[in-house]
């Protein structure tokens, strides 16, 4: 069975599922917050909020990259601070193409959470607040578990799309095998010399399959999940 | 001192003012209504009172604790919203003992009083349905069994009846009302539904364009309203022209007629005289102060009462007479008469 790939090319199968999962689990939080924040706030700035998050879905993404780059790069203002003060180095290590991956991925992510926040009737958690539940009681027991298929759906696109990340993963990283080829950058590279269609394919078949299988047990959680919060599927 | 005060209430959306200067004193386990069309400020106020909303300026006591500032949880009171507002990812005694549970009430003594509650509401064996199990009737008594679980201070209750069909309606009001008489808690209730109000309440809030037109007992506000808005908005009106003839004198379509209460307005002036329908009698009744011909325009049978539309004295008046076997309803463009008493005029100002 490991014969099937080689070792290169499941180096980047692995880098691949592991940049989109750490890149989905990190700014999970963070999009649940900010979703929140655009369903239920109103507060100055709020659209430019709004058009920053959304942005990279717009942005060529080798702009992005660029940003990325001169931000978070060793020179640039935030990536000195980081090496400086913790030692953390983003540009060309694979914790970069998280943080790529994690910036294309959030819009889809903070989309579908948003949609879920405005579909839950604010009299809801109005009526815990009544019963004497804290604001952090009312989302944990009330909010949370009904928005949660809008949360696993935007965990399983923010992931198919961190798996997919292309144009700022190699701008802002570049395309080092075994640190950050993904398995975009690595179809280019096979594309990239002469007989390597046969190897680009294989990876092909590879990223379907994941696409595939991550759709499909979204689905299949999120129906159990709209069956146990009763008749809302 | 009474159970839960309401001094001066304002509240202000951008150059709005929603509610002005509203005052209210309610003693413990009476049964209040706010009484209004839609956007009079009702909603707002009870808002307040569950700290949904912040008064621009008043204040609010309830049992002696200034509450004002008091984020909902911090109140400890109980409400049920018109769209019943069940969690729907809880079961029927989830949803019950959600309260207590945020209280830290054990688990033996929490079930024990979910139980209580659920028979309370005459559903003892619905505890494991989720709430899209129930019908809308069944979904608002659940609502009230969660909000009295806690045994909060005060009930509020948001329009609880208007998304129901007509009979759970009037069922499910009778049964609060048994309910709130039962546990003795002070309740803020409110509606558009004049009805509602009048048959539920021991007193009644009509408010209008954000100030309480009236606070009354229902049987007060409906025959003795301070406002011609309190006149005309609690039930149906008939509203005649009187010219003053005198300081407790006028004529009625030409007839003079000698009024219960004294005029406030010069001789010459005209003012407005209103009379429930059912102070108007069908045909000529033995010493009415006013009989005026008239024609049938309309019949309406409604059961018990028979609502009739004629014209009489320049303009349409409506009688209700009360449904009686022998005596069948008139015909539509019969030729009659109406009867009136001068001690059922009532005279609106404003």
């Amino acid at each position: 069975m490991t014969d099937w790939l080689s070792p290169t090319e499941w180096q980047a199968v692995a880098l691949s599922l592991r940049v989109a999962f750490w890149a989905t689990v990190i700014s999970l939080p963070l999009g649940i917050w900010v979703a929140w924040l655009l369903a239920r706030r109103e507060f100055p700035g709020k659209q430019v909020l709004n058009g920053l998050v959304h942005l990279p879905l717009i942005l060529p993404p080798v702009v992005t990259g660029y940003l990325l780059l001169i931000t978070f790069g060793r020179r640039g203002y935030v990536g000195q601070f980081l090496d400086q003060w913790f030692g953390i180095v983003l540009a060309f290590r694979w914790t970069g193409a998280v943080l790529a991956a994690a910036v294309m991925a959030f819009p889809l992510m903070v989309r579908a959470i948003r949609l879920a926040f405005e579909a839950v009737d604010p009299k809801l958690e109005q009526a815990a607040g009544t019963l004497g539940a804290s604001p952090a009681w009312v989302f944990l027991t009330v909010t949370l578990p009904l928005i949660l298929p809008g949360v696993l759906a935007g965990a399983v696109l923010a992931f198919a799309k961190a798996m997919g990340e292309f144009g700022a993963t190699i701008t802002f990283v570049s395309n080092i095998p075994g640190e950050t080829q993904t398995l975009p950058s690595a179809i280019y590279a096979f594309l990239q010399v002469p007989g390597g269609d046969a190897q680009a394919f294989r990876l092909v078949i590879v990223s379907i399959a994941v696409a595939m299988g991550a759709l499909i047990a979204s689905e299949w959680i999120g129906r159990r999940v709209a069956r146990r919060i009763g008749g809302l599927g | 001192m009474s159970f839960l005060s309401l001094s001066h209430l304002e509240k202000t959306f951008g150059t709005n003012r929603v509610v002005k200067d509203f005052n209210l004193s309610v003693e413990k386990g009476e049964f209040i209504s706010l009484l209004g069309p839609s956007g009079c400020g009702k909603t707002t106020v009870l808002r307040m009172v569950a700290g949904f909303e912040t008064p621009t300026s008043g204040g609010i006591v309830i049992d002696g604790q200034e509450v004002t500032g008091l984020k909902p949880n911090q109140r400890n009171i109980g409400m049920m919203f018109q769209a019943y507002a069940l969690f729907p990812n809880m079961t029927v005694a989830e949803n019950v003992a959600f309260g207590l549970k945020v209280k830290g009430v054990a688990k033996d003594k929490r079930d024990a009083r979910v139980e209580e509650m659920l028979r309370l509401i005459g559903l003892p064996e619905m505890g494991g349905r989720y709430p899209f199990q129930l019908s809308g009737g069944q979904q608002q008594r659940v609502a009230l069994a969660r909000a009295l679980a806690p045994s909060p201070r005060v009930l509020l209750l948001d329009e609880p009846l208007s998304a129901l069909d007509a009979k759970v309606r009037v069922s499910l009001r009778n049964e609060i009302r048994e309910i709130q008489r039962e546990l003795g808690i002070t309740t803020i209730f409110v509606t558009h539904d004049q009805e509602e109000a009048l048959s539920m309440s021991d007193r009644v809030v009509v408010m209008n364009g954000g100030i309480a037109e009236q606070v009354g007992a229902p049987f007060e506000v409906y025959n003795r309203p301070s406002t011609r808005f309190v006149a005309t908005f609690v039930g149906t009106l008939n509203v005649f022209d009187g010219a003053v003839t005198g300081p407790q004198s006028v004529t009625l379509a030409g007839v003079p007629v000698t009024l219960a209460e004294p005029v406030e307005a010069s001789k010459g002036a005209t003012v407005a005289l209103a009379l429930r329908p059912e102070a108007v009698q069908l045909g000529r009744v033995e010493g009415a102060d006013v009989v005026l011909p008239a024609t049938i325009e309309s019949v309406e049978f409604l059961g018990s009462i028979i609502r009739v539309r004629a014209r009489a004295g320049g303009s349409v008046v409506a009688l209700d007479t009360f449904n009686r076997m022998d005596a069948p309803p008139p015909a539509i463009g019969a030729e009659t008469e109406v009867s009136l008493h001068a001690r059922d005029l009532i005279v609106l100002a404003g």
